[in-house]
């Protein structure tokens, strides 16, 4: 058997290969007659395809928080065509998949299948966008389902400190509203639902995304056979209430009583995807607390043993952003944990990064951005979140070299503006009378129950 | 594809794709959570978090700071009967990722204090995922106590927090020379990579660990069901109650095993499935109903056909369990509709190319391909068997479905579980 001193392969780090190029599928682009913009993209790792069919209008566009979501979920059970149970096992012999719903900023229609069956399940997806039949007894049913689904998500820890950050860092405005409350589901109605889908749901300014085994011209042409003669634009939104301003420090304890263990959410408001500051953001976020090798997971996982899953990240929507710190730690650590993690930022924010962390974080954030290319869904993955925001046709191919062209001073700069853990807003989903007093050290504490309420 | 086995037992397969420049590397041992060792529950998986804590050349944070800097990312997951660790990374560090397999095959080198940092992560992971969600375990945890009589199948895999405080270094360093050896392991290699050089790399780093002695598998079998079990387990923060219905599945790779599948796909296959659309959308009886048979072949002992449902307070275990047992009663009788097993046969043929091609989320390209190789290669012996469940599935009869259903969908062949909420919700 070799030793370790015959065999220098055994303790040397075996050298990075030479790269090979990341190629970016070619992307067809058109935009239809009636606005309709078609991404199509043939990647041809399986016989399948998948598709995303956006409207630009979601939840921040309704009337009721989760209006355009209940929309979404009623609009598949029904169209002109067909019932409930048709939509769902003509999917089943297409082999497809299909979903509905909405997010903050828009309302999509998920599809995809075997690719022998793209027209037909193009055509149901079609079916879905224009002529949904919005069922009494369906609507009835979907608001009742609703209700009882949000009674386990205000019994999950992770969901309560979810919507009590969204509402400290937003106040007002619409992207406060993470979910209903009983009584506004309660408040929905039929007409709404319709009226919100009829103005919204519309092919000006909706993007459809398609990505797999298939032949873009061919499918170009079997997608202006199913939207080509459908027409509308959505309609304006007025401009929505500005969040709050920066405050100083707060706590906003969810009292769960008889929690084992607190989850921890800490956010400041930060940017979008397309202020200038995206990429050193996301660097710096990287560092701290965003891969597995990060400062935060070294600290309070792998020196600590405080949690098992921490992390961090820049939440984009499109009007704003905010960054999140997130660890769900035994119940004794709160303080702890949280003076570690500021630490963590407030060292980010005096100290710059070493060469070698740096050119660590460089590779792998450019790395992991080539991940997705292995998969249709990976790439259209990426690629929705080019198109929806409007980046630029090559930011996939200069990514790269936009990224690997940051500097430590990057970093330093972001995190000096974004990690502004004086103005944290601190969020624990936890039993009060057990880590109340911890929570008491880092700033004033409003405690609320799982319902929302002050107590 | 390609197998071969290297002079220490360790078999290698390697599969080119190498349209986009990334890889997936995995290194599967022949063990999971059945076999760890009595008074040790959860030992398997705080183990497999062990394997990140540090190797002879490599130690502690060094396997993941490697992974990283290198642009890829990893993990590791503990099943029934098989612990995984692997890799997605740009194809150009592709020989590091081995380097850093291989090292860990050779020696684990770890001491008492990650062993205290593991055992207190692995809790929180347990609080995180079991004890402090609604629901938490529900059914994977609640199931086997009381369907299964065999301690390696019916115990609590997660881990028992005394046992997890009990277990050694010692226990740590003896897990590692039994079950850690190369001929009880397979090492899969896909995607951008020559199959040459694949094998060349793997041979260079992995074939002069010393081959140690295959470890003797214990006994998982199950005495045979001839009534039906029933359990009840408290909900400690959801105010739903909940039912788990379990039915011993088939050896997997019979052709009953294939009209199981299929069978399964017809009760639980999403909106179209007979026991979603009866009883969330038809009778409303229920909030969720969703089943499965686990992980396409990832076991190699008795496991079960489950279906979960969390029902409105309203309705009564006894309303609930009498419109369930309907439908499985339905399909004894009557089996299913020609169309039906036609739509089914192609909805599976679709998401077995999924699977396949993706599999874990669309960041870890062809983790799917590379879980079925690896397991058709630690129970079977043979990695292209991987391609024998389409045709396997495509041969499915009516009539087998039928038989298979009053075989198998027995009352006496099942149990179950009530999850109930310890406080009903204050008014």
């Amino acid at each position: 058997m070799a030793t370790a001193a015959s065999n220098p392969s055994r303790s040397e780090v075996p050298a990075l290969g030479p790269e090979r190029p990341v190629i970016w599928p070619r992307r067809y682009r058109q935009r239809l007659k009636n606005g309709l913009e078609v991404v199509l993209v043939e990647v041809k790792t399986i016989p399948k395809f998948t598709a995303e069919l956006y409207f630009r209008r979601g939840n921040a566009a309704a009337d009721l928080p989760g209006l355009a979501e209940m929309t979404a979920t009623v609009a598949r059970t029904g169209t002109s065509r067909r019932t409930s149970r048709q939509v769902e096992e003509s999917l089943r012999r297409w082999g497809a998949d299909l979903s509905t719903g909405a997010g903050a900023d828009t309302s999509a229609i998920g599809f995809g299948g075997l690719s022998e069956f793209s027209k037909p399940i193009m055509e149901l997806a079609a079916e879905i966008a224009r002529e949904a039949a919005f069922p009494a007894d369906q609507f009835e049913r979907e608001r009742r389902q609703k209700k009882e689904e949000l009674r386990i998500d205000r019994a999950t820890p992770g969901f309560l400190a979810g919507e009590r950050i969204r509402k400290v860092l937003f106040g007002a405005h619409p992207y406060a509203n993470y979910a209903p409350s009983d009584a506004q589901v309660e408040a929905y109605t039929l007409e709404a639902l319709v009226a919100f889908y009829r103005a919204n749901y519309r092919p000006s300014g909706a993007l459809l995304l398609a990505v797999g085994d298939f032949d873009a011209e061919k499918m170009l042409a079997e997608i202006e056979s199913v939207f080509g003669d459908w027409t509308g634009a959505p309609r304006e939104v007025a401009q929505p209430a500005a969040p709050p301003p920066a405050r100083g420090r707060q706590v906003h304890l969810v009292h769960v009583p008889g929690a084992v263990q607190s989850e921890i959410l800490i956010g400041n408001m930060a940017i979008t995807r397309l202020h200038p500051d995206w990429l050193r953001l996301a660097l710096a976020n990287n560092i701290f607390g965003g891969a597995f090798n990060s400062r935060l997971v070294m600290n309070i996982r792998e020196q600590k043993g405080y949690t098992y899953s921490p992390h961090s990240g820049v939440n984009a929507l499109r009007q704003y952003g905010f960054f999140t710190v997130n660890a769900a730690v035994r119940n004794d650590v709160v303080a702890a944990t949280l003076a570690e993690t500021f630490y963590e930022l407030d060292r980010m924010r005096a100290l710059p990064v070493s060469d070698a962390e740096l050119a660590d974080a460089l590779q792998y954030i450019t790395g992991v951005f080539s991940l997705g290319l292995g998969t249709q869904g990976g790439i259209a993955g990426q690629l929705s979140v080019v198109l929806l925001n409007g980046l630029p046709e090559d930011y996939l191919e200069t990514y790269r070299e936009r990224v690997r062209a940051l500097t430590a001073a990057d970093v330093l700069e972001a995190a000096r503006k974004y990690f502004d853990s004086a103005h944290a807003q601190i969020v624990i989903a936890g039993d009060r009378t057990v880590i109340g007093e911890q929570a008491a050290l880092f700033g004033d504490v409003d405690t609320y129950d799982p319902q929302g309420n002050r107590i | 594809m390609e197998m071969r086995t290297l002079k220490n037992g360790l078999r290698v397969v390697v599969s080119p794709e190498r349209t986009a420049p990334l890889v997936t590397v995995g290194v599967y041992y022949n063990i999971g959570f059945r076999l760890e060792p009595q008074g040790r529950s959860g030992f398997a998986h705080l183990f497999e978090h062990m394997m990140f804590q540090g190797s002879e050349n490599a130690g502690k944070m060094v396997h993941i700071k490697l992974i990283n800097s290198s642009g890829g990312v990893l993990n590791g997951s503990t099943h029934y009967d098989v612990t995984n660790y692997y890799e997605a990374v740009p194809s150009n560090a592709l020989a590091r990722v081995l380097w850093l397999e291989a090292d860990r095959m050779r020696t684990l080198k770890v001491d008492d204090e990650n062993l205290r940092n593991q055992r207190d992560v692995v809790k929180e992971e347990v609080r995180v995922n079991v004890l402090n969600q609604p629901y938490g375990g529900f059914p994977w945890l609640d199931l086997p106590p009381v369907a299964f009589r065999n301690w390696a199948n019916a115990h609590n895999f997660y881990g028992d927090f005394a046992d997890l405080d009990a277990a050694s270094l010692n226990d740590v360093r003896q897990f590692f020379a039994t079950y850690y050896v190369p001929s009880n392991a397979v090492l899969v290699i896909l995607g951008d990579v020559d199959v040459d050089e694949a094998f060349r790399l793997a041979q260079q780093y992995f074939e002069d660990i010393p081959d140690g002695k295959a470890p003797v598998q214990a006994d998982v079998t199950e005495p045979a069901q001839t009534a039906e079990r029933r359990g009840t387990v408290p909900e400690k923060f959801g105010t739903l109650p909940a039912v788990a219905i379990g039915y011993r599945a088939p050896a997997r790779r019979t052709p009953d095993w294939y009209a199981m599948m299929l069978l399964d796909q017809t009760l639980h296959g999403g909106r179209a499935g007979r026991i979603y659309r009866k009883l969330v959308l038809e009778q409303q009886l229920a909030v969720e109903a969703s089943g499965d048979t686990g992980d396409l072949f990832d076991y190699n002992g008795p496991v079960q056909v489950v279906t979960k449902i969390i029902y409105k307070p309203e309705v009564t275990a006894d309303q609930l369990m009498a419109a369930y047992d309907a439908i499985i009663e339905d399909v004894r009788k009557n089996g299913i509709g020609a169309e039906e097993l036609d739509e089914v046969k192609v909805k599976f043929r679709s998401d077995y190319f999924s699977a396949l091609e993706g599999g874990r989320g669309s960041g870890f390209p062809r983790f799917g391909l590379m879980h079925y190789l690896a397991c058709f290669t630690l129970f079977d012996g043979d990695p292209k068997l991987v391609n024998t469940i389409p045709d396997g599935l495509n041969s499915v009869t009516l009539a087998q479905v039928k038989t298979v259903a009053e075989k198998y969908l027995a009352p006496s062949q099942r149990s179950i579980v009530f999850r109930l909420p310890a406080q009903q919700e204050a008014a």
